[in-house]
């Protein structure tokens, strides 16, 4: 009857947002009175798989046969159907993301279960399940009620406060699962994979930097990516950047793009329109860079600064080297 | 070679977002209807793929009656026909069960669809349909060629992009740039006004999720201005104020 969270590994190590589902799964378990256990797939080593214990995880099943060591959305909602039914889980959760959507509607539609994406806080257990989630695309929220036996959330990044200071719990057990495998899983041949490796994902990221067009062209982002070094922060960029081949597709923030929920956004030379703004508005503090006073980004900032980027820029960059 | 484009009907994505109804109801009032902007990517792509191969396409919405200028919309861009599934959809799970019930009826080789609606935003419908048929599930795809039963697909991953080959059928999940947004043309407006628009009611099914009540964001408070010779103070307000660094 556990709750059952599936997590993400990133080169054999627990992704950040899948520690935060840990921590949510770990809260709904002591909600509704039992234990929470987590699912991993790939390579890991024990070592870190027990740190799910710190997250409120008591116990750890870990996937780690070799035909699941590509990331395979197929396989791994059937490594999750197989890992929930043994486990009689009633309550699934997963973090947002490419995989985890994918992961979670396939198992979904096997366990039958009601599926809500984008969940931003804890659930209310009172009789009724409910869920709140961004619609909209971040423009309003909606509580939903999940009726069905079998649920199963994905949570966006920040439904729930981890304070890594105070995280204290034990070990989690760590026990190998062996799952079986459908062939079905395995009929596309994967001929190329680029990833830009050394880059921090915009999805985990806590701060990010971000460009428009009013960075006038891909030879002058160098200012951006010093502060983005000097925070430690992931990059992103605008529609037209990015359709103007500036900046990589992957890094288009907005309606159409990858939507954003970090600590802290700084546009620089975006103007706002209400598509960019649909990607960032998870944001919790945003910063806006922008020559003209009027730009609408600055109706949804919490600080702005009126100016040339390439002047305001080295000075962030400056003042952030000096903070370590 | 069979298709299917599934597509939402959405309010557009400049559309100011207010409730009815004690906060049940979206308030439709001046709001403009459009085809999903992921969902047109699916069906611009699915037309090219149809005029290729010398296939058929069909356009399915789960909808009321208020989308049907949307399906005639996508017919004058190219599809042959159109099915609405009569039921306002408020969940994942229904919504695909439906698709996946006219699914197999007609035994399609392409399922597409946009990578998620613009109004629940889940992303969650292409993954229900393909595990609820059997079928493979890509997404967010960007670029999908055929070559007989065999399609070269290119989809974003997390930080990159992988490239796969795999046989059809499938299930797949569009985004930019896998086609150009098409315009219905004046002889395609005209011939849409007789194509086949199909209305068949919902299979029934156990509930599974329901909204209750939408809320609106806090508003924002005002933006601290911090002038531009000054910007290095930028920083130390982040770290002590706004406590994000
Ligand atoms: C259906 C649809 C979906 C869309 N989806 C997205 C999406 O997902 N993401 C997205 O971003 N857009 C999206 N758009 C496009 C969106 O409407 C805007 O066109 C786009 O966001 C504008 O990008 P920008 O701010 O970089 O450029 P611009 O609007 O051209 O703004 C550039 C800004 O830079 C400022 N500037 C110029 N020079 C300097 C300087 N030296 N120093 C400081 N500031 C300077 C200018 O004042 C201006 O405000 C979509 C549009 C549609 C119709």
């Amino acid at each position: 009857m556990s709750v059952l969270i599936f997590v993400e590994l990133d080169n054999g190590n627990i992704k950040k947002t899948s520690l935060e589902a840990i921590a949510y799964g770990a809260s709904v378990a002591s909600q509704t009175g039992s234990t929470a256990t987590v699912l991993a797939i790939g390579q890991a080593d024990n070592s870190e798989l027990e740190k799910a214990g710190h997250y409120g995880a008591s116990k750890v099943l870990h996937a780690s046969d070799e035909h699941l060591a590509h990331e395979n959305a197929l396989a791994y909602s059937d490594v999750l159907f197989q890992a929930a039914t043994k486990e009689g889980s009633k309550i699934i959760i997963l973090s947002k993301s490419g995989l985890g959507d994918a992961v979670a509607a396939r198992a979904a539609a096997r366990l039958k279960a009601g599926v809500v994406s984008g969940v931003t806080e804890l659930p209310q257990i009172d009789g009724a399940f409910k869920v709140t989630r961004s619609i909209y695309t971040g423009k309003a929220f909606a509580t939903t009620e999940i009726k069905s036996d079998v649920k199963v959330l994905v949570i966006r990044k920040n439904a729930i406060e981890v304070d890594e200071a105070a995280i204290s719990g034990s070990a989690a057990i760590v026990e190998t699962f062996a799952s079986s495998r459908r062939d079905s899983d395995y009929q596309a041949q994967v001929t190329n994979v680029e990833k830009a490796s050394s880059e921090l994902s915009l999805t985990e990221a806590d701060i990010i930097v971000s460009g428009g067009r009013g960075m006038k062209g891909a030879d002058h982002w160098q200012p951006l990516l010093d502060l983005a070094s000097a925070l430690g922060a992931a990059t992103g960029c605008s529609k037209p950047v990015s359709d103007l081949d500036w900046r990589p597709h992957h890094e288009h923030i907005g309606q159409t793009g990858i939507k954003v929920a970090p600590n802290l956004y700084i546009a620089c030379g975006i103007s706002g329109a209400i598509q960019h703004l649909a990607g960032v508005n998870g944001s919790k503090c945003i910063v806006v860079i922008n020559k003209d006073p009027e730009a609408p980004f600055f109706k949804a900032a919490d600080y702005g600064i009126v100016g040339d980027v390439f002047e305001i820029l080295p000075k962030l960059t400056e003042a952030a080297k000096a903070l370590r | 070679m069979k298709i299917l484009v599934c597509i939402t009907n959405v309010p557009d994505t400049t559309a100011k977002i207010s409730f009815t109804d004690n906060d049940t109801k979206l308030n439709k009032n001046g709001v403009q209807y459009i085809i999903g902007p992921y969902d047109d990517y699916a069906l611009a792509r699915g037309v090219e793929i149809k005029e290729q191969t010398g296939g058929t396409l069909t356009v399915l919405h789960v909808g009321e009656a208020d989308a049907d200028p949307q399906i005639r919309k996508a017919l004058a861009i190219g599809a042959d026909d159109a099915i609405r599934v009569n039921a306002d959809p408020q969940d994942s799970y229904f919504t695909a069960a439906q698709i996946a019930h006219i699914a197999r009826q007609n035994s399609y080789d392409l399922i597409l669809m946009g990578r998620e609606s613009i109004d629940f935003n889940s992303g969650v419908v292409h993954g229900l349909v393909g595990e609820m048929l059997g079928v493979p599930s890509y997404s967010p795809v960007m670029k999908l060629e055929l070559n007989g039963t065999t399609a070269t697909i290119a989809r974003e991953i997390d930080g990159g992009k992988e490239t796969l080959t795999v046989t059809l059928p499938l299930v797949l999940g569009c985004q930019e740039p896998i086609a150009e947004w098409k315009i219905p043309n004046m002889r395609g407006i005209m011939t849409a006004r007789t194509k086949p628009l199909q209305v068949v009611e919902p299979v029934g099914l156990d509930e599974m999720t329901a909204p209750e009540k939408f809320t609106l964001p806090a508003p924002k408070g005002a933006c601290k201005m911090i002038p531009a010779e000054d910007a290095a103070s930028l920083i130390r307000l982040l770290q002590t104020e706004a406590k994000v660094l």
